[in-house]
């Protein structure tokens, strides 16, 4: 068994063009260290310096990871993972 | 080019006046691959900045999943700048991440002129394109 993680389509080129794959850990870093062995590059389009970057938002069960100890959050068997990058920028 | 009903258009800029002296932000949706921008979604600018926009992230993730399940996509990302010109800055450059995405921006710096304008962005290249408005978008 497994996490489901859904992935936006800009980060599809990482995973082959699939909308979705599964991984395992006990925690979000290990979730996204075990789905870099399968799709290398994928974790530096999340993760700068050990935390998640600034522009990508990660949902755990439809609550956003910073609520929840961002890469730190434990995850579970069964428990499913949005990737979505922010819509966001400014004047500057 | 971006083929967008003048309606659409119009709802856009009318939200970019409401929302002024702040940034307003929001999409239009349409079906998957089609290029047809067809329902307009306002959002809220979660930083409430002049200088500044960013959809609430449970606002964000609740569009996405109406997205999926209406099979649509955002055709048309926009957002106003409200003291600068209607061009995309640094940070619309480093946060931009639909390359199929039309991004539009309204200037609402003078008040009498409406400055719409649109462009690809992909990685990191800014590219403008022209705005056709229709009175009613074809059926594709």
């Amino acid at each position: 068994m497994a996490v489901e993680v859904r992935i936006p389509t800009i980060l599809r080129p990482y995973t082959a063009g699939a909308k979705a794959v599964e991984g395992t850990g006990a925690t979000l870093d290990d979730l996204i260290a075990d789905l870099e062995s399968r799709h290398p590059g994928l974790r530096d389009r999340l993760v700068e310096n050990d935390q998640l970057r600034r522009f990508v938002n990660v949902y755990l069960n439809d609550e956003d990871v910073r609520f929840l100890g961002g890469l730190t959050a434990a995850v579970a068997e069964g428990d499913n993972v949005t990737i979505l990058p922010a819509v966001a920028g400014g004047a500057c | 080019m971006l083929t967008i009903a003048q309606d659409l258009v119009d709802q856009i800029v009318a939200h970019a006046r409401r929302d002024h002296p702040d940034e307003a932000c929001g999409i239009v949706a349409g079906p998957v691959g089609s290029d047809h921008p067809e329902r307009f979604v306002p959002m809220l600018n979660a930083a409430m900045s002049p200088t500044f926009y960013e959809f609430d992230s449970g606002d964000l993730l609740k569009l996405y999943r109406d997205l999926d399940a209406r099979g649509e996509e955002p055709v048309v990302v926009y957002h106003s700048h409200t003291a600068t010109p209607a061009y995309p800055s640094r940070t619309d450059v480093a946060y931009a991440s639909e390359p199929a995405a039309h991004y539009l921006l309204v200037s609402t710096r003078d008040p009498a002129v409406d400055e719409v304008r649109s462009y690809r962005i992909v990685d990191g290249e800014i590219t403008e394109e022209e705005v056709r408005c229709v009175a009613v978008l074809d059926s594709a």
